[in-house]
């Protein structure tokens, strides 16, 4: 929006203004890599920085080593992938029929399904449905309870009754499409930008999802990555602190250890972060469109 | 006649809506019903139907416990100082990124600094711990080097509640960027040219541009963080506080888990999330209100 102007003072402290917020953005990760392929003495005498001191991979083979992470990363894989697909289809089950101008009783189903959006019985109501219906422990407790999130919903339903013509409805229902017909022939292939979107938010939300399993989850064998990596790591750092201040503390898991461990989990959220950015903002936009 | 017209019409959409509503109803709603244990004394054995009412009992209870007072204040604490240096972080970097000359590298600095938000506060809580740490992390070494005493980020409750506030901005402030830069494009460009005519500088037009176009957008956004107060979330106060610092960490969301699920005591946890679930749908009634009628905007 800037045109033809000349390079001002103004212009260079925004520049460095911009550079310090990226650095101060990304400084902290450069830092967990180069702790996690530094040597252990390296560390403690706090030589470790913004690079690698004694270059050594010693913490990623033991993070690789150890059977439970490993066990931990491909059940969190299995279990984002199936809780994405699921809800994917609960949600479009639910933005289709909703997104139906003609449909009798949507504004009721709408109203049915936003109040939970601003009222919810809390933990303990919840925890004692789910204990009462025998999910405690179960895969399934991951995966059910989160199944459609109505702001998802929302911006589904925004965006099937913004994008796709009525006109097009009309054609399909004189050729004697059925309404799953024209959802899987027609509004489905029309809306792949919106199902990519929002099975991004699922992927994401599921990928980094703690407290349900905190609190439902007590089978080591159930511990999605993050709860794995907060008992682990977390968890662990915390004693070091609450451990008597000044005093030389034991460590059990070296600071390497810990910052591999936090890598591993970091990586598959780096690896699809291109896309992740590119639809998520889209998705910000289709969400601020009101119906 | 019309109705079954309509029904052969439409049927399928019924059907398709049959699974959502059930799952609704069963984790969304049934979780209400519950709820009545906060005017019980709940009794596992019995479960929630049959144990037995005792009124508002629970609620003078919790009225009269310390720590509930200490959590409330805290959540209110937090959640105030996100709003006061949490806000407005954004908009101002925001306006940075508005003004940046050379698109390339604005737009390799949004994907960059979208980052932190796709992070989960487990991986964030583990990556400040190292940093924060008061014996072994970086910035204690660093400042040790150069001749400073170290600092408990995370051990003492004034600095923890700095670590916090940080860490928060550092977490959300790109991110959050994205919808002011999004009402930012939508200003007249004339404007812009009309006050470059008159030989405005950068910060009036700033000033006189920019902040007057996307005043309602700071405004809806400011009345909705007010109206979510009440509200906070888990996983952060959760993983970044300890319990050296529970004096200001421990807040509705903690306090309600430590009681409830830890404590197992459920009919005061439940009331506690009762009182937290009343107040917060009345903060955000209340804020959308006032939306409707300072902006014409509402939310719900």
């Amino acid at each position: 929006m800037i045109r033809n102007r000349r390079t001002t003072w103004f212009d260079v402290i925004n520049l460095v203004i911009i550079t310090c917020c990226v650095l101060l953005c990304l400084a902290p990760f450069v830092h967990i890599v180069s702790v996690s392929f530094s040597s252990g003495s390296a560390i403690t005498a706090g030589k470790v920085f913004l690079f690698p001191i004694q270059f050594t991979t010693e913490a990623y083979s033991s993070v690789f080593n150890d059977k439970s992470m490993l066990r931990a990363l491909g059940f969190t894989i299995l279990l984002t992938v199936g809780f994405t697909l699921l809800a994917m289809l609960m949600t479009t089950l639910a933005a289709f029929p909703l997104s139906n101008g003609k449909l009798k009783g949507r504004k009721a189903v709408m109203l049915f399904i936003v109040f939970t959006m601003f009222f919810s019985g809390g933990l303990i109501p919840e925890y004692l449905l789910i204990k009462s219906l025998g999910l405690l422990d179960k895969m399934s407790v991951l995966i059910l309870p989160g199944l459609i999130s109505p702001f998802s919903m929302i911006i589904m339903v925004t965006f099937l009754r913004t994008t796709i013509p009525e006109t097009l409805h009309e054609a399909a229902e004189i050729d004697g499409c059925t309404h799953f017909g024209k959802l899987f022939r027609i509004v489905l292939p029309l809306s792949l930008p919106v199902i990519a979107t929002l099975a991004l938010f699922y992927a994401v939300g599921r990928w980094n999802g703690f407290r349900d399993a905190l609190f439902y989850v007590h089978d080591q064998n159930l511990f999605p990555l993050q709860l794995k990596l907060y008992q682990m790591v977390v968890n662990n750092m915390i004693s070091d602190i609450t451990a008597i201040e000044g005093a030389e503390m034991k460590k059990t898991i070296s600071e390497s250890l810990k910052a591999a461990s936090i890598m591993f989990a970091t990586v598959p959220i780096l690896i699809v972060y291109p896309w992740l950015q590119r639809y998520f903002v889209s998705g910000m936009t289709l969400g601020s469109v009101k119906e | 006649m019309r109705a079954i017209h309509y029904l052969q019409r439409y049927w399928q959409l019924y059907i398709m809506l049959l699974p959502v509503i059930a799952y609704f109803f069963v984790f969304k709603y049934m979780p209400l019903y519950g709820v009545t244990i906060a005017f019980k004394e709940y009794n596992p054995f019995k479960g929630v139907n049959a144990s037995e009412w005792i009124g508002l009992d629970v609620f003078r209870n919790i009225f009269a416990m310390e720590d509930f007072y200490t959590a409330l204040r805290n959540t209110f604490l937090l959640n105030g100082l996100d709003f006061v240096f949490g806000f407005p972080a954004p908009i101002f970097l925001a306006i940075c990124l508005n003004e940046l000359k050379f698109a390339s590298f604005k737009r390799l600095s949004q994907t960059l600094l979208y980052l932190p938000h796709f992070i989960s506060w487990v991986i964030i809580g583990g990556i400040m711990y190292q940093l924060f740490a008061t014996n072994y992390g970086i910035i204690n070494l660093l400042l040790a080097k150069i001749g400073i005493a170290k600092i408990p980020f995370l051990s003492d409750s004034s600095y923890w509640l700095v670590t916090y506030t940080s860490v928060g901005i550092w977490q959300s402030i790109g991110w959050g960027s994205i919808i002011y830069l999004a009402a930012m494009t939508g200003i007249n460009k004339e404007l812009y040219d009309a006050a470059d005519v008159d030989g405005a500088s950068r910060l009036r037009r700033i000033w006189h541009i920019t902040i007057p176009g996307i005043r309602s957008t700071i405004i809806v956004l400011m009345i909705l963080k007010i109206g979510d107060m009440v509200d906070i979330g888990f996983d952060r106060p959760y993983i970044i506080g300890n319990v050296m610092v529970r004096d200001v960490s421990d807040v509705l969301s903690t306090f309600i888990y430590r009681v409830g699920l830890q404590n197992s005591q459920y009919s005061t946890a439940t009331a506690v999330g009762l009182f937290q679930a009343v107040v917060g749908l009345a903060f955000v009634l209340t804020a959308n209100y006032v939306s409707k009628k300072t902006t014409d905007e509402s939310i719900i």
